[in-house]
């Protein structure tokens, strides 16, 4: 086999293992989700299929499948069609740049624990992340109805008022790191032998909250605020169309979890990790499970916020706090350290 | 040819389709879409040339600053969708003159230059040199502040034009 023939297998590979990990870890945050929420508020959750409810998510799966596929009269075929896909691939690709264990050599043969090292990985984080926003527009506008109208409208606001705030709070580590690759940046918290949220405790803060909301999730989400919106943007679908939001949502909810871990909790790092590399895998997802577990809890905990008080916490707070976090971390890089 | 050769012409056939496509499209969503179209594959063309950064601020800025504001924009006026209209006023033929001056007036300036082929740059690190090269007071230190303060200035003239007067309050 040439070079290039192992480069694609073992991209391939890799993809592929990525997407199914993220497709069955969707299954199980639903699941995850409806059972730490019960415990929240003193309930049992799903019990009735499988053993402690685990089959729960396949059933739900064959039910999704199986419901009736509706499409509003007015509404613009191609883009009713497009919307979910949009909204799910890049929840898929996003993770493409994150390593989730250090390299390890095995009979001589490199194994990289990522799909594809970028050295503008932080970038590809946002503009891929930007991508999304394009589902919510697109799902708005063609299912040609005013409660979805309203949804995608307020949405897509939300979401691009708080990218702002979401990609200045990923300056940080990238100032700490000197270094736009995620690999750098996990290296550069194992040579300083400290968490970059120990470091950056404001901008750590500031990136989970405004991914919260680049998520849509509790306590910024919108679109659930039935009494207001019904159900906002993706109103009016239905069936598997309607499954694929749902699986964008939680997957993204992994990503950005991802995210949070790599440039502020030391990725993959934790003892051992250089002697034996494929325990990165669980240092990595052990932060990532908690980090779930987090938001599942402020969901459970948290009352929404109202539409105009998002707003103003994302312009007002948000990105001014971000702003000077960037400027007072140069300064001290600059003429302190 | 070789393979770059051919996924260049792919990407380049694919980029000045959806062009045509945005002004040919009868409906605006649609049009707007295939210049995200556009902007893509300008961003592939840049991938091609080892230049990642400037492919991802594309992809970033173009796709999913600019043109998200376009559909916004769009996104208010459904009525588009309903009744095009026709596309053509009474300008048509005096722009379609302007259209062939312009492209005579590019030709003209772009056919004589003897460009330099393509050749494999080192890109190890273009990120810090392209950092370093715009503060640099030998470099593009002038030309990047005034790019700034243009930026400022269209900021602050949004928010003035979009402040309500004292007799809306």
């Amino acid at each position: 086999m040439n070079e290039v023939t192992v480069i694609i297998i073992d991209a391939a590979i890799k993809a592929a293992v990525m997407a199914l990990v993220l497709l069955t870890g969707f299954a199980y945050m639903t699941y995850a989700e409806r059972k730490v929420i019960a415990g929240i508020q003193v309930r049992r959750g799903p019990n009735r299929i499988g053993p402690l409810g685990l089959l729960q998510p396949a059933a739900d799966g064959v039910k999704l499948f199986l419901k009736e596929d509706m499409m509003p009269t007015g509404a613009d075929k191609l883009m009713f069609n497009l919307a979910p896909i949009i909204t799910s691939i890049p929840a898929l690709v996003i993770m493409a740049v994150i390593p989730v264990a250090p390299d390890w050599i095995v009979n001589g043969y490199t194994v990289r624990f990522v799909v594809a090292d970028l050295n503008v990985g932080v970038l590809y984080l946002l503009a891929i992340g930007s991508i999304a926003v394009y589902g919510i527009v697109l799902a708005g506008w063609a299912s040609d109805s005013k409660y979805s109208m309203m949804g995608g409208l307020r949405s897509t606001a939300q979401v691009i008022s708080y990218e702002l705030a979401f990609g200045l709070s990923m300056v940080g580590p990238m100032l700490l790191a000197q270094s736009m690759s995620l690999r750098d940046i996990v290296h550069a918290q194992e040579a300083r032998g400290i968490w970059f949220m120990f470091l950056q405790p404001i901008g750590f803060l500031l990136f989970f909250i405004t991914g919260l909301a680049e998520l849509n999730r509790a306590p910024f989400d919108m679109p659930e605020a039935e009494q207001e919106l019904t159900a906002g943007y993706f109103t009016e679908y239905s069936s598997m169309r309607f499954g694929m939001f749902f699986m964008a949502e939680y997957i993204k909810m992994i990503a950005v979890s991802g995210m949070v871990v790599t440039l502020y909790m030391g990725g993959y790092l934790g003892p051992f990790v250089n002697q034996f590399p494929p325990l990165g895998i669980a240092y990595f997802s052990a932060k990532v499970f908690f980090l779930l577990f987090t938001m599942i809890w402020i969901r459970g905990t948290l009352p929404r916020l109202r539409y105009d008080q998002l707003m103003s916490f994302g312009w007002k707070f948000a990105l001014p706090v971000a702003m000077l976090n960037v400027l007072a971390t140069a300064i001290v890089l600059v003429y302190v350290m | 040819m070789t393979a770059s050769q051919i996924i260049f012409l792919i990407v380049a056939v694919l980029a000045i389709g959806s062009a045509i496509a945005v002004v040919t499209a009868q409906n605006l969503i649609r049009a707007a879409l295939w210049l995200i179209a556009v902007f893509f594959w300008v961003a592939g063309i840049f991938g091609m040339l080892n230049a990642d950064f400037i492919a991802v601020t594309q992809v970033m800025l173009y796709i999913g600053g600019i043109a998200v504001l376009i559909l916004f924009a769009v996104m208010l006026t459904r009525k588009v969708m309903h009744e095009p209209g026709s596309r053509y006023n009474d300008n048509l033929w005096l722009s379609a003159l302007l259209a062939v001056l312009v492209l005579a007036g590019i030709l003209a300036v772009v056919l004589p230059v003897a460009w330099p082929t393509l050749q494999t740059a080192d890109v190890s690190g273009n990120v810090r040199a392209l950092g370093l090269a715009f503060v640099d007071k030998n470099q593009y230190l002038l030309p990047f502040e005034i790019a700034s303060i243009l930026l400022i200035a269209a900021l602050v003239g949004a928010v003035a034009i979009a402040l309500p007067t004292k007799e809306q309050l």
